[in-house]
């Protein structure tokens, strides 16, 4: 450490371009390889982080003028399934709604809007980095709870799709969040099937791959599930 | 590029014949802060031809300085490489269907080499993960300067102005004497306080649009979302602009500033204390 030869500009040079290809070499892309589960364990800290201490229960997402919504045509509609997934039979579909509750129940699209209705614009958080603004319009999630009495084992909430296997785990507090709703109307119609109809997960609080479409069933459950993307490595919590 | 010496004040005759090796004090004590100061006020006697005296090897960085300097530097490289990666997903700055704000780089997704995380769930991770660690150097750095008075060298105050200005001067080749300085000279103030500010700025709006709606105070306090995140990608082009300067002076101006960011100890030309 203190030997005193001071560095010469030879080895200056020498130094940087070492440490300027082993910086290269090691990234290219590299998505963790040995270090992968410490970069897990952050995410499992970030999601702790993101759900006790930054989301408020009550903290309600700005809202946005009708006249602030994104044209719809630049509105992005994803799913897994091409073409976009239809039901054969809608008259049919109803949603599933059990697990760890004390009255499972089967509700048809009638008896979900029958339900309070919440209707809200705002702006929508794609995990790429894009936004855009939307009305939407459904029952809160704490209402269809509030239906089937949740036991107090019930920590999360399963969502199931009719899109190739597409489902989502959610976090309790998340999802009984006020502005966190099972939507059937997007900009003041019905669903079209590109946005998920006949029925969707919507809250201002999540990113977009969290807002499961084409939903068949919700199950309350005690472990944590898992989700199509998280699944494969995205952050599961997804909050914003 | 001559080496003589700068100081505060009192500059010292330039005495700058490099000595053998063979002529060191076989040891330097290591654990002192400095090295037996020889009174600075008092200029040298001009050393006997013979045995040309050499500057004293004074200690100019704490190991929390120096730790959190590599530390950085290691953090700066993997948030600005996995920031590249998620950048690749959604390359424009605006509301979907536009318009979208100048970006040279719009619609225009950065190599793969400058990238960390191979896809964009890869950058979000190492990103989010490397954000503490990022976070936690800069408080432990700017603790210390706290807490053991080093801001006072560091940070650029009014009076610093027509110093920065001389100093200018002096790079532009206008002012043939390097002007008086103590530990840094005021561009080098003006450029350490401000790229504490930078990395503030980062941090802050990469909070803002990592939770926009939980701390939508922070985003509104951006212009909202989406120009946060035009911000935030602006504060790289300013980090890695200051990273080529910083790094071109330390070679150009003061090579010796190098070892003593990695040992602690100096033997430069200028003063290691202001």
């Amino acid at each position: 450490m203190t030997d005193d030869r001071p560095l010469s500009r030879r080895d200056l040079l020498r130094l940087g371009l070492t440490a300027g290809a082993a910086s290269l070499a090691g990234a290219c892309g590299w998505q963790g390889g040995p270090l992968m589960p410490l970069l897990r364990g952050a995410s499992r800290l970030n999601d702790a982080v993101g759900e006790k201490v930054l989301l408020g229960s009550h903290r309600l997402a700005p809202q946005y003028p009708v006249s602030a919504r994104t044209p719809e045509r630049y509105f992005p509609a994803y799913s897994i399934t091409r073409p976009v997934p239809q039901l054969q039979e809608p008259e049919s579909w109803a949603l599933e709604v059990g697990g760890l509750v004390r009255k499972p129940m089967r509700l048809t699209l009638e008896m979900l809007q029958a339900l309070p209705r919440v209707s809200y614009t705002v702006k929508h958080h794609c995990v790429e980095g894009w936004s855009a603004i939307a009305t939407w319009t459904g029952a809160p999630v704490s209402s269809v709870a509030a239906l089937v009495e949740p036991t107090a084992a019930a920590g999360y909430l399963r969502f199931d799709t009719f899109d190739r296997g597409y489902s989502n785990g959610w976090d309790l507090k998340s999802a009984m969040h006020p502005q966190t709703i099972l939507a059937y109307a997007f900009n003041d119609r019905l669903l079209t099937a590109d946005h998920g109809a006949p029925l969707r997960l919507y809250s201002p609080v999540k990113l977009g791959y969290k807002l499961t479409k084409y939903l068949t069933k919700v199950s309350f459950t005690s472990e944590r599930p898992g989700g199509y993307w998280e699944d494969q490595g995205y952050p599961w919590l997804g909050g914003v | 590029m001559t080496e003589e010496p700068i100081e505060q004040g009192a500059p010292e005759p330039a005495e700058a014949t490099p000595e053998p090796v063979s002529a060191e004090p076989a040891a330097e004590p290591v654990a002192a802060e400095v090295v037996e100061p020889e009174p600075i006020a008092a200029p040298e006697p001009p050393p006997p031809a013979a045995v040309p005296a050499r500057r004293p090897l004074a200690k100019r960085h704490h190991w929390i300085v120096r730790t959190t300097h590599w530390l950085n530097t290691l953090l700066l490289a993997g948030m600005i490489m996995s920031g590249l990666q998620i950048y690749r997903a959604f390359p424009h700055f605006g509301l979907r269907g536009g318009p979208y704000y100048a970006n040279h780089w719009d619609g225009k997704p950065f190599p793969r080499w400058a990238t960390l995380g191979g896809w964009l769930a890869g950058g979000l991770n190492w990103h989010f993960a490397l954000a503490w660690p990022f976070v936690l150097t800069g408080l432990l750095y700017l603790g210390y300067l706290l807490v053991s008075g080093e801001w006072r060298s560091l940070l650029f105050r009014p009076r610093d102005v027509p110093r920065a200005m001389q100093m200018q001067l002096y790079y532009l080749r206008l002012r043939k004497e390097h002007p008086p300085q103590g530990k840094h000279n005021a561009l080098q103030k003006a450029a350490y306080s401000f790229i504490v500010v930078l990395g503030a700025l980062s941090v802050l709006t990469g909070f803002a649009i990592y939770k926009p709606v939980q701390l939508h105070w922070l985003t509104a306090a951006f212009g909202g979302y989406e120009l946060a995140r035009y911000w935030h990608f602006w504060a790289v082009w300013i980090f890695v602009a200051f990273i080529i300067v910083h790094v071109a002076l330390v070679f150009l101006v003061d090579p010796a500033s190098l070892r003593a960011m990695i040992t602690g100890w100096y033997r430069g030309r200028f003063p290691s204390h202001d």
